[in-house]
This record gives structure tokens, sequence and C-alpha cells, in this order.
């Protein structure tokens, strides 16, 4: 029985990270590279192109860390912070109302 | 996941790998023949002449007839193209004759419509070829990369650009996990079971590493803005009119104007571009365009050379109505360069006939290090499954690996033999040479599913290897365009698909037969038949 417990929370514990890469780790990537988009001194489609160039690496560093860190809490406080903080630089740092 | 640092490394590594592998080895695959897409398609038109040395045309007159037909077919054209004959290194052929033409985008759309003509040199007109039988070709094999099939495009490249991201992971982690990466590499244990086959893995994956790394990463670089939308969105907007500014706005696209046949000499004009380029140039083609507040302009472009950056430097503009030189287009951003070095790379279009073979063979590489790994998964995990009892999750894998390896081969080859044995009036001929390929590669997995899994194996790597060293065999039974005649005329774009497919079939039989004597070795061992592994002699 205490077996199966620890195989069940095992398999909580990595389908949690699993979504934390899937779900958290691509919204970081996509706030993090529209933000180094905005900040990078090129002209902007230039700079658009290029970040999203660079989005895929972002992307694999951050599924590393999200795997290989100790605390799964840590993980997803750590995704939830970093993905608020760079999505509010961005909108601070579009033209107002942005091109949107 | 509270080991290590490089524990949990190789867990990634060993999950991205294995859900994604059976359909990055269908990539691997398909993507791999794509770099000889039009050789293939030349062998799968057998009607086509064998490959002879074109002759000498005028090729002013050339283009002066073109701008004929383009004045009447043509008349609202942002650009007019009138392609020349001559021997291209993208395509590894002769360039046939023809013209090619944008018409204006009209009110409501983005862009204009696309057309083409092929001419005939000799007579001006339109050329009346002999129609080769319906077929995908190699190109078909080539999209299929990408596209998949069956399934809608925009799904299909999503699915695969999700599997690429997991490769790069999987490639990434699969380094941190191999600490012993230059030792490693000159170590090879045959015959340990497990041990063997990861040091087959290892050996493989380094041996080619800079290319799985350069051909996952740009691969992603074709639909970057799809996979990661997020700054264009926010930048420019979501709907097609922003991404169509995007681009027009990174590309420094102008808005064009209707062409007008150009009133000073093209003679002049190539005559001087020849003189630049010296008197063994081949002119690829004229272009006529005319962009918004810039003079209209004439364009002679030269065949493109084994550059990475292969279209560089490769064309003299000219004023259309003067014939004034005007000065060259400034040289593309850092940006765009970025962008178009890793398109090359990933097509190889720059090859030269050897570079294209060391992609080929980095490209069968690959599928030896999926296949490998594939291989490496089930072998850890046979032992303690028959321990247990049969596990349907590693019955599923095994059955999916051997109908991967050595089905999807056959598979492939089955489309082949389709393009020879389908008759050739049949309706959706080129739909029917695919639905071959994915028919056996289905009931080669169907096959695996209920037989012994190591009969299989050894049965299915047979079917591969007959199904391709007998292909040269059918052809020359259906066609005239087989090794006997080839190898004579020296058309060695045929003749090397042939001989290819018999080192192929070789190379599967190969394989059977290791496969075959291993698990007899161990039988005769006096292990009792029931759970012998591929692996052999795990202890």
């Amino acid at each position: 029985m205490a077996r199966q417990a620890t195989n069940a929370r095992y398999r909580w514990l990595v389908a949690s990270r699993a979504l934390a890469a899937v779900v958290g780790g691509y919204a970081l990537t996509s706030a993090a590279s529209t933000l180094l988009a905005l900040l990078w001194p090129l002209p902007q489609a230039e700079a658009v192109a290029a970040s999203t160039m660079l989005s895929f690496a972002l992307y694999t560093l951050i599924i590393i860390w999200i795997f290989a860190s100790q605390r799964l809490r840590t993980v997803w406080l750590g995704l939830l912070g970093a993905t608020a903080v760079c999505t509010l630089l961005s909108w601070g740092l579009l033209p107002a109302g942005g091109s949107l | 996941m509270k080991e290590g640092f490089r524990q949990s490394m190789a867990w990634l590594h060993t999950w991205t790998g294995l859900i994604v592998a059976w359909v990055l080895f269908f990539v691997f695959v398909t993507g791999t023949a794509g770099y000889f897409n039009y050789e293939i398609t030349r062998w799968m038109e057998p009607e086509r002449p064998l490959a002879g040395t074109p002759l000498e045309y005028d090729r002013v007159a050339l283009v002066e007839n073109g701008l004929d037909r383009l004045q009447q077919v043509a008349p609202e054209a942002e650009v007019w193209a009138i392609n020349l004959p001559h021997w291209a290194q993208a395509q590894r052929a002769w360039q046939d004759y023809s013209i090619e033409w944008t018409t204006l985008a009209q009110e409501g759309h983005e862009r204009g419509m696309r057309g083409s003509e092929q001419l005939d040199p000799a007579t001006g007109g339109l050329r009346t070829d002999i129609e080769p039988r319906a077929t995908g070709g190699g190109r078909q094999l080539y999209v299929m990369h990408y596209a998949l099939h069956y399934i809608d495009y925009p799904l299909a490249f999503r699915l695969v650009g999700i599997c690429t991201m997991l490769m790069l992971v999987a490639i990434i982690t699969g380094v941190i996990t191999h600490k012993k990466i230059f030792k490693d590499f000159f170590t090879f244990r045959p015959g340990k079971g497990q041990r063997s086959w990861l040091d087959a893995h290892n050996v493989i994956s380094v041996m080619a590493l800079p290319f799985f790394l350069m051909i996952t990463y740009s691969g992603l670089m074709f639909f970057a803005q799809d996979y990661m939308p997020a700054p264009v969105a926010a930048t420019y907007g979501t709907d097609r009119a922003a991404m169509q500014r995007f681009y027009d706005e990174l590309y420094d696209d102008h808005e064009h104007l209707a062409v007008e046949r150009p009133q000073a000499s093209i003679a002049d004009m190539m005559e001087q571009a020849v003189s630049t380029w010296g008197p063994d140039t081949q002119l690829r083609a004229v272009l006529v365009q005319h962009d918004r507040g810039e003079p209209p302009r004439v364009e002679i472009g030269r065949a493109y050379g084994d550059a990475v950056r292969w279209r560089d430097n490769h064309g003299l503009a000219f004023h259309a109505n003067t014939g004034e030189p005007l000065p060259a287009k400034p040289a593309d951003s850092a940006t765009i360069q970025s962008v178009q070095v890793m398109y090359a790379l990933h097509e190889g279009r720059f090859a030269e006939p050897w570079l294209r073979w060391l992609y080929f063979i980095a490209g069968l590489l690959g599928c030896g290090m999926i296949g490998t790994g594939m291989v490496l998964w089930t072998v850890k995990r046979r032992k303690q499954h028959a321990a247990a009892g049969t596990h349907f999750g590693h019955r599923l894998v095994e059955a999916l690996n051997v109908a991967t390896i050595a089905g999807l081969p056959a598979g492939v080859a089955a489309y082949f033999w389709a393009n020879r044995l389908l008759p050739v009036e049949l309706a959706e001929r080129a739909n029917w040479e695919v639905n071959f390929l994915f028919l056996i590669w289905g009931e080669t997995l169907i096959y695996a599913l209920f037989r012994d899994i190591r009969k299989a194996w050894v049965e299915l790597l047979w079917l591969a290897a007959a199904a391709y060293a007998l292909l040269p065999v059918v052809n020359a039974l259906t066609t005239d365009r087989h090794l006997g005649i080839t190898l004579p005329a020296g058309d060695w774009t045929l003749a090397g698909f042939d001989l290819t497919m018999l080192g192929l079939g070789a190379a599967f039989g190969y394989m059977a037969v290791k496969v075959k004597r291993r698990w007899l070795a161990k039988m005769t061992d006096g292990a009792p038949g029931g759970h012998s592994t591929l692996a052999g002699g795990t202890r």
C-alpha cells in the first residue's frame, strides 16, 4: 500500500512538472521573448524576428530548469512571478494602447 | 524527482525522446529523402528523356520572346521573370526555358496570383512535352517531413513543431547526461546487450551532433512566428493584415506597380552582365519589376553558386527605360541574414554533390540515433517486464519500434513500387502512391502487434531488404530506364537511384542477418527460448 501511495505521488509530481513545462514554461517564454523584442535596440520588425528566433533556446533552458529544480513549489512560484514581471514590463513598454 | 541534476536530465532525455521518437523517425526518413527530392522525382517520371547536354540557344532571342508572351498573358503584373536554360546547383539539373509572373494584388487581397508557362526554346511557343505519369515524386516525401499526411496543414506543422521542440530538449539533456562525451566516442562494446545499444546510441548521436542541433533549431525557424506568436502579436497585432505589416517591414517590401516592357536594350544589359561576370557565366533569369518611388528595374541574374548565402551577389540591376546600371540593393540586416543562413543550412540548397551526400548520411545517422534510442528504451525494460509478465505499454512500444524502424522504410519502398505498378490512367494516382506507403506501414504495425516480436524484427527487416533490393528489378521490368540503359548512358541521377536502392536493400539484409544470428546464438546458449532479447547477453 505504501508503495502504491508513493507511486501515485510520484506520478502526480511528474504530471505537475510536465504541466509546468508545457503551460507555465511556454507562457514565460512568450512573455520573456515579447519583453526582449521590446527592449532590443533594433528596428521593431527585426527585434521581433530576432527574439522569436531565440525564444526556442530560452524555452529549452526553462524546461531544463523546471525538471532540474528540487522543489515543485519553487518551480510554479518562479514561473508565475517571472511571467508576471515580464508581462507587466512589456505592458509598460508598449506605446500607449500598443498596436493592439 | 529528488535525484541529482544529471539523473533528472537522464529522465527528461528518456521520456521526451520516447514520446516523439516515432514521429521524428518519420520526419527524418522523409526529410532525408528530401535531400534528393529532384532525383527521386526524375526516377518517378520515367517518361522523361535521359539526361543529355541541352542545345545552345540565343539568350537574347529567348528573353525577347518571353517578353512578347508575358505581355499577352500577364499584362497587369507586379513582376515578370524569364528563366533561361541553365544548370542549377540547387536542383542538380538543367532548368528549362520558362516564364513566370505575379499579377498585381486585387482589391482586398494581400498578394496577386502567380502563374508560369514552360516555353519551347526552339519554337518560342508553349511546350508540348510528353506528359509524365501522375506522381507525387520526391516532393511528396519532402513535404511530408513537415506537413505529414492526411492531416490539416496548420495542425500538422504544429505537431511537427512540438516534436521538434521536444527533440531539442532531448538533444540538450542527452548531452548533459552524457558526461564522457569524448572518451565514449571511441568506445564501442559489441555483443554486450544494453551496454552495446547505449554505446551505439552515443557514438551515432555524437558523430553528427552539430548536424542534429542545426537541423532541429533551424527546423523551428521555418514556422517560428506560428510556434511563438506572442512577440508579433504584442507589437503588431494578431490579424492577417498585422502579420503582413510585420513581414513587409522585416523584408523592406515596397508597393509594386504594374510592369511594362522595358524600352532599353536588354541585349546590352545582358552583354554588360556577361562582361562583369566573365564569358562562361550562366545566366539564370531576367526579372522586370517596378517598386513605387523607384525607377522601373530589369535585373539580370546569374546561376546561384555554392556559398551558404547562395542568393548574394547574383544579380545586376538596370534602369528599364534608359539602360543605366542601378546601384545594388542595400545588404540585408543581420537579422535577415541569420534567418536566411538558418534556412540555407537546413535545406542545403548550396550543397555540391559530396556535401549533399554528407547531408544524406547525416540524415541517416539521425534515423540511427532515433532508432537506437527507441531500441535502448525497450532493451532496458525488457527483463523487468518479462519477469512481471506481459505489459501492454511495453509490448506496444516494441511493436511501434519494429514497425517504424523496419516497416516505415518498407512503406517508402512501397511508395516507389506503387509508382511503377499502378496503372498509369488510374484516377487519383498520385494519392494512391502515398496511400501505399501508409498501408504498408500500418500493416507492419498490425503484424508486429500480433507476431512474436523477435520473429517480427527478423521478418520485417527481410521485407524491407527485399522491397529495396527488388526495386531496380521492378524498374527494369516496367520501364526502359533501368540500370542496363542508364549506366551505359551515364545518367547518374537515374542510375544512382537504382544503386542507392540496392545499397539500402543490402543494409537491411545485413541488419536482418545480424539480428537473427544474435537471437539464434542466444537460444542455443541454453537460454530458455521464452524471453531472450534483441540485446543478446544482458547480464
